[in-house]
């Protein structure tokens, strides 16, 4: 129990040091490698409540293609650093205070929650009989019969994001040469040959 | 020492105002922001994951799911967005997108 616990500090520390690092970084890059390092170590803290598939589901999804994603824009776009660090501290009193005022009400309500024994209380007869079995098998079994529609509403909206990407950042510069299969099949020799009656010593 | 509801709670408390924070700082960065919010939806699944845990209830990692999809989603379309507009404009200031005055 003792190791849990220490696992668990341990995990907290460097994911809530790697998001503060997000924050402050100088440079891009850095911050969504940090941001990697923060989803790690997220992930680590859900597989030591036992929550193996989400913590699987975040390092692909969120390390495998969004923090990708991520990386591969910022070293695509060449921007300039020292004019985005600009006005850094002209806005960090208001934050703090906004920050530590949001802070605060949240720990004010952990601290409410907490001390309640939500724990057993909350504990109902359908989910103590799904938690007996395995995490990934649970998920399974409610996912693809009760919450049905809502993961297809949730691979639509994929498809939506994916379609809307496409479309956005597709463009047809003038000037490039493509290949146009249709025009290319649709050839007819008439369009193409021309037969010409060459008179003779006359040339064409 | 054993691990409650309370300290998942409170991590997921930190990363959210961290968060929040990273938002208000990096007011000319635009891909900075877009991973701030990613990390306050990192910091929702997790309060998610908690509540499931702890009530023994797997409706929370569903949920949990739910928001990784639209996160992802966000994160895809946030990027196209930026990407065209550098390419328009030559810069990814937040200042200077209040050109269409809309």
């Amino acid at each position: 129990m003792i190791l849990q616990a220490l696992a668990f500090y341990v995990f907290a520390a460097i994911t809530v040091a790697a998001a503060a690092m997000v924050v402050v970084s100088r440079n891009p890059v850095y911050s969504v490698l940090f941001l990697i390092l923060a989803f790690f170590n997220a992930a680590a803290l859900f597989l030591l409540i036992g929550a193996e598939f989400i913590a699987m589901i975040l390092v692909i999804v969120y390390v495998g293609a969004v923090a990708v994603l991520f990386l591969f824009v910022v070293m695509m776009l060449d921007i300039n650093l020292t004019e985005l660090k600009e006005g850094f501290l002209a806005y960090f009193p208001v934050g703090a205070l906004i920050g530590a005022v949001l802070f605060a009400e949240l720990l004010l309500g952990v601290g409410i929650i907490g001390s309640g024994s939500t724990t057993v209380a909350g504990l109902n007869a359908h989910g103590a009989q799904v938690m007996a079995v395995d995490n990934t098998r649970a998920i399974g079994r409610v996912l693809y019969t009760q919450y049905f529609y809502l993961f297809q509403v949730a691979g639509l909206v994929l498809l939506v994001a994916m379609i809307g990407a496409i479309v956005l950042t597709l463009r047809s510069r003038p000037g490039v040469r493509r290949q146009r299969a249709v025009e290319q099949i649709n050839r007819t020799k008439e369009q193409s040959v021309t037969v010409v009656k060459v008179p003779t010593r006359g040339g064409v | 020492m054993t691990i409650g509801l309370g300290h998942y709670l409170a991590v997921a408390a930190v990363l959210f105002t961290m968060g929040i924070l990273g938002i208000f700082l990096n007011r000319k960065n635009v891909i900075v922001i877009l991973m701030c919010v990613e990390l306050m939806l990192l910091a929702v699944n997790i309060n998610l994951v908690a509540f499931s845990v702890f009530q023994g209830n797997v409706v929370g990692q569903i949920f949990a799911m739910l928001v990784l999809t639209v996160a992802a989603a966000e994160a895809a379309i946030g990027l196209a967005i930026l990407v065209v507009y550098f390419r328009n404009r030559g810069t990814i200031a937040v200042e200077d997108i209040n050109a269409m005055k809309g």
